[in-house]
């Protein structure tokens, strides 16, 4: 598999590191409560099809990408900054 | 000998000698193994697997099932090496194998009288009791009786090599497909990546005697492989097998650098693992040929029609004097044509076809008939056709069989397409866009003629090409045979007697009528009941014919069985080529320090901390025992001054207007307040409230950092901190950067560690200027450094940090300076022992399943403020007396053993995982106090200081130790000696 970085170009898949669901971007504010947390941090959908995810380029500019892909295929969709994601 | 006098692939002025089985034959470079000994009249190269029957080549191509053999001597020996693919070098050892005592006599071929006990099934339904005796009796002798061949038993000494590739269009198979498509595309200016199995370009056209634009097909391969040649945007990849196919545009490739050699150039490897990545591909891998089941099919002499015209016409080799065709279909016919005039007598061209004109020819033309039975012990010498009119025998040595062609779909199911069937051709043929960017071309999708792989493998590089924005050149055709492939489906002959469908597995179509009966009716059930397919060659030659009877006996199409799975790798490939550079340092890399020189030379002893090789210990004269060594480093920290590079712990920059806001997030305590010139203790929590990390922040400036994190989670809280700033807190002008190996960084500690460094250091360091938790730049022989009053012994101590290129020096000028002082280096023993005496933390208490409250920082989780973790770690049952928490422990009877990994369990209660109280994460002996020491969660522990708990040891199977539990740090409580 390979991802586009916006920063290096197509590279590789084993130069980027999986963390998981983009939900992951969505951090609840600090006084929102544990119920607020536990759903940030443990409740995932299992999509079969496109999947909105975190990798980062370790073994290149160490940016954070927001990538969608289908789960399905590995075809990916999209890949940008995590940094530039509207919330 | 059977070489015929002229034609061939083979150079035949220069003859080279090979053994086999111990004895020598000649051979001629552009030899297989398998040719070769056909030369020789070597028909038997190899027992069966299962029921030890004598066997020949089938094949004269990479899906052979039987030809395999031992190829090489001691460590360099290879297994299962197929003698169609193995080119014959001078002083090539080849050696049959899986019989015994010889290959013309084995023992085991008794299994073969045994057969008619010896289904599918067999083994499931036999040894199902006792259970014990399986793994004793029943699978030893089973395995010792099947087989193929044997490993050396030793390291494989060769080298192999992973390599990478990128080009536009990956054409995969060198045939006229193939090798029209890199013409195609290479003369568009594409960028060109050719890969073929085999060592000569030209797939089919070397085996044919069709000619293409007036020349022999093999001669036009060659022109046109000297033009890609002279293409410098087109790289051939002879012997190169494209082995899997994979996202966006991934392949797998084996490469065989010097398998066709007596042994690779010193430091060359022997097989390269390509990885490709291709913008297109083109699958021009051609066509297998299929046999058709009849009884005793299996002799040596039994032959695939197209392997003997490829052994007659390639190689220059008559596999008989006399030999009949089997066939389905017209391509069959060939082979007679070929046979003839190559000399060989042709007595019979059978073809199962009733309803088509035979050709004639110096033959006895059957239409409408079937091979019934087969004659010869180890090789073929007679066969009994059944004929619309009744039953003929004939006396021949060699038998072709073609049942049809199937397209070779393997690398466009690896992403889990699923080919359908073309019943005008009877195979299946590639599902359109199975992999995506991959068109299969030629042979390979169906067109068996000559002139429409051309075709075909023209349009194919012109389709791709568009795709990428060249434009098509406007390259010629050559002309070619565009003969009709005529067949109709014939998959086995309904007579007596066993008619294999897998020979290397031993599977025959009784086995399968079997697995039906029994209810395994899935093609996939009836593969693994059976076996079928499931051998080194995964069915290339087998598994169509497996389940069109499947199909047959269900009463169902052959489109509706379907097939297997296909997976990679296409053909086998060896773990070593799979696994190249990823063995010993290329999958644990080893990092050092800048003084790992100096260590070496001060007699350490190392300690791998990661990837870190960290130096554990320096033995002195008459120290002959780790500890004794420690003791006296430990006693030296305590008494003078010991230096330790403490380069490996994780140092990370940061800067931006908000790093200080940015800290605040990432720390559970508050460091926004911290001023400039001090250093503060921090904590990290993950996300769930457990704590991550610790270490230290210094502030530099009101926008820059500098923190440490432990050795171990450099790379973690690293990555970590990116995802905080670039994901969570984007908004933040913060910027990070890894500078832990810019820095050469050491620890001096003792009493005497401000004595010694002050005569190093231009600044004035007394304890006003530098007092505990300050940092300061300093400078050392000129050279700009930084000094920091950090301590992780309990004691005075300092870390000073110069350019890591000064790292050696530095490590040389501060341990001179010690010695004279009484002091000298010290290891990670001694640090380790420092620490627990004085309490101080690492992952060996922080595991991941620790909160701050566990550990006694509870009050280090800021109430002012947010930060990662903080909201989880107020979960109900974080923190409170349920959980076990950080305590002190010390043996009652002071001389007693205590050891890490130890379970804490309470006086008069079982030692159970019901009465678990707690456990001890580390423990040493403490000099300075005169036994040992441990740091372990206790349930409730805080509470429970003074009372008494026993350690059971369960793995060390030590016995027990009474302890008391005591409060930290062990040594120094107040922290007088740490501030001075």
């Amino acid at each position: 598999m390979r991802l586009t970085c916006p920063h290096c170009g197509e590279r590789d898949a084993r130069e980027f590191t999986y963390l998981g669901s983009a939900k992951l971007l969505d951090r609840p504010a600090g006084d929102t409560g544990a119920e607020a947390f536990h759903e940030y941090l443990h409740i995932r959908e299992n999509p079969a099809g496109p999947n909105a995810e975190l990798w980062q380029h370790v073994m290149g500019c160490s940016a954070w990408l927001h990538v969608v892909r289908d789960t399905r295929t590995h075809v990916v969709e999209s890949v940008s900054l995590a940094s530039g994601v509207a919330r | 000998m059977s070489r015929l006098p002229s034609d061939g692939l083979i150079d035949r002025e220069k003859i080279i000698r090979f053994s086999f089985d111990g004895k020598s034959y000649p051979a001629h470079p552009g030899d297989t193994l398998a040719s070769a000994l056909l030369a020789n009249d070597v028909r038997l190269m190899g027992r069966s697997f299962k029921y030890h029957r004598p066997r020949g080549a089938l094949t004269a191509g990479s899906e052979e099932p039987n030809a395999l053999m031992e190829v090489g001597r001691g460590a360099h020996r290879v297994p299962n090496t197929r003698a169609t693919v193995q080119e014959v070098f001078n002083g090539l050892e080849a050696r049959s194998q899986n019989r015994w005592p010889s290959l013309r006599y084995d023992a085991l071929s008794v299994n073969d009288l045994l057969a008619p006990f010896l289904g599918a099934g067999f083994y499931y339904k036999t040894f199902m009791w006792p259970k014990t005796f399986w793994e004793k009796l029943y699978e030893p002798i089973i395995r010792r009786a099947a087989g193929l061949g044997r490993l050396s038993g030793e390291a494989d000494p060769a080298i192999y090599d992973r390599a990478f590739a990128h080009c536009d269009i990956l054409v995969i198979g060198g045939g006229p497909a193939g090798l029209m498509a890199a013409l195609t595309a290479g003369e568009a200016g594409a960028r060109v990546i050719l890969a073929d199995e085999d060592f000569h370009l030209g797939g089919r056209l070397l085996s044919e005697r069709d000619s293409v634009d007036d020349m022999r097909g093999a001669d036009w391969a060659a022109e046109a492989a000297a033009r890609l040649g002279g293409m410098p945007n087109v790289r051939i990849m002879r012997r190169t097998t494209v082995t899997g196919a994979y996202d966006t545009g991934t392949f797998g490739a084996l490469e065989r650098v010097a398998d066709h050699i007596s042994g690779p150039p010193d430091g060359c490897a022997r097989q390269t693992f390509w990885r490709i990545t291709a913008r297109r591909a083109i699958l021009a891998g051609g066509a297998i040929e299929r046999p058709i089941a009849f009884p005793a099919n299996d002799r040596p002499g039994i032959m695939m029609a197209g392997a003997v015209r490829s052994y007659l016409n390639r190689f220059g080799v008559a596999p008989a004097k006399q030999m009949a065709v089997f066939t389905n279909n017209d391509d069959g016919w060939r082979t007679a044509h070929d046979l003839v005039d190559a000399g060989v007598e042709v007595p019979a061209l059978i073809d199962t076809r009733a309803d088509v004109t035979v050709p004639q020819g110096p033959w006895r033309g059957i239409a409408g008939g079937t091979v019934i039975a087969t004659r010869g012990r180890l090789g073929l010498n007679g066969i009994t056709v059944r004929t619309p009119s009744g039953e003929a025998r004939f006396r021949v040595g060699g038998l072709a069989v073609s049942g049809g062609w199937n397209p070779g779909v393997h690398l466009t199911c690896h992403l889990n397409g699923r080919p359908k069937w073309q019943s005008g051709i009877a195979a299946f043929v590639p599902a359109e866009g199975a992999v995506p960017g991959l068109s299969p071309t030629g042979a390979a999708n169906g067109i068996f003629s000559t002139h429409g792989a051309l075709v075909f493998g023209r349009s194919s590089a012109d389709a791709a090409l568009k795709t990428l924005g060249f434009s098509t050149s406007n390259i010629t055709l050559p002309d070619a045979e565009d003969a009709p492939y005529r067949i109709t489906p014939f998959w086995f002959v309904d007579a007596p007697g066993r008619a294999w469908l897998d020979f290397q597995n031993d599977v025959t179509v009784k086995d399968v009528k079997l697995a039906h009966q029994e209810n395994f009716r899935s093609v996939e059930h009836m593969k693994r009941y059976t076996t079928l397919g499931m051998a080194t060659d995964q069915g290339k030659t087998s598994n169509i014919g497996g389940l069109a009877i499947l199909a047959d006996l269900a009463g169902q199409t052959i489109a509706e069985t379907g097939t297997t799975t296909f997976r990679p790798p296409y053909s086998p490939v060896q773990i070593g080529a799979f696994g190249a550079r990823a063995e010993g340092k290329g999958f644990a890399p080893e990092r050092f320090t800048a003084s790992h020189a100096h260590a070496q030379e001060l007699n350490a002893t190392f300690v791998e901390a990661g990837l870190w090789h960290r130096a554990a210990w320096f033995a002195q004269g008459g120290e002959t025992n780790w500890r004794e060594s420690c003791d006296r480093e430990v006693a030296m920290v305590r008494s003078t001054v010991g230096i330790a590079d403490v380069s490996t712990l994780g140092k990370i920059d940061v800067q931006g207007p908000d790093a200080a806001a940015f800290l605040d997030h990432v720390y559970s305590n508050m460091i926004s307040n911290l001023r400039p010139g001090r250093v503060r203790y921090g904590l990290m929590l993950r996300e769930d409230g457990f704590v991550m990390d610790d270490g230290t922040a210094a502030r530099l400036s009101e926008t820059h950092f500098v923190i440490t994190t432990t050795t171990a989670a450099a790379g973690q809280v690293m990555s970590h901190l990116e995802f905080c700033a670039q994901c969570l807190w984007p908004e933040l002008d913060v910027a990070l950067v890894s500078v832990t190996e810019q820095w050469g960084q050491f620890a001096i500690a003792g009493p005497l560690s401000r004595d010694l460094l002050s005569e190093m250091i231009a600044e004035n360091i007394s304890d006003t200027e530098l007092p505990y938790m300050a940092h300061m730049p300093v400078t050392v022989a000129g050279i700009p450094g930084r000094l920091f009053r950090i301590s992780f012994s309990g004691e005075r101590a300092y870390e000073l940090a110069l350019p890591s290129g000064y790292g050696d020096a530095l490590s040389r000028a501060l341990v001179e300076r010690a010695e004279a002082m009484g002091g000298g280096a010290y290891g990670m023993e001694a640090l380790n022992v420092l620490r627990i005496e004085k309490g101080l933390l690492t992952h060996a208490e922080l595991h991941g399943r620790t909160t701050a409250d566990d550990l006694g920082l509870a009050r280090m989780v800021s109430p002012r403020k947010d930060c990662i973790g903080k909201v989880m770690s107020q979960r109900p049952g974080l923190h409170g007396p349920e959980r076990t928490q950080l305590v002190g422990l010390q043996p009652v009877d002071l001389a007693a053993e205590l050891t890490a990994g130890a379970h804490l369990v309470n006086p008069g209660e079982p030692a159970t995982r019901a009465h678990h109280q707690g456990y001890i994460t580390s423990a040493c002996y403490s000099p300075t106090l005169g036994h040992r020491i441990a740091l372990g969660f206790a349930k409730n522990g805080r509470a429970r200081l003074g009372e008494e708990i026993r350690a059971v040891d369960f793995m060390r199977q030590k016995g027990e130790t009474l302890c008391r539990i005591v409060p930290i740090p062990f040594v120094d409580p107040e922290g007088g000696k740490l501030r001075g």
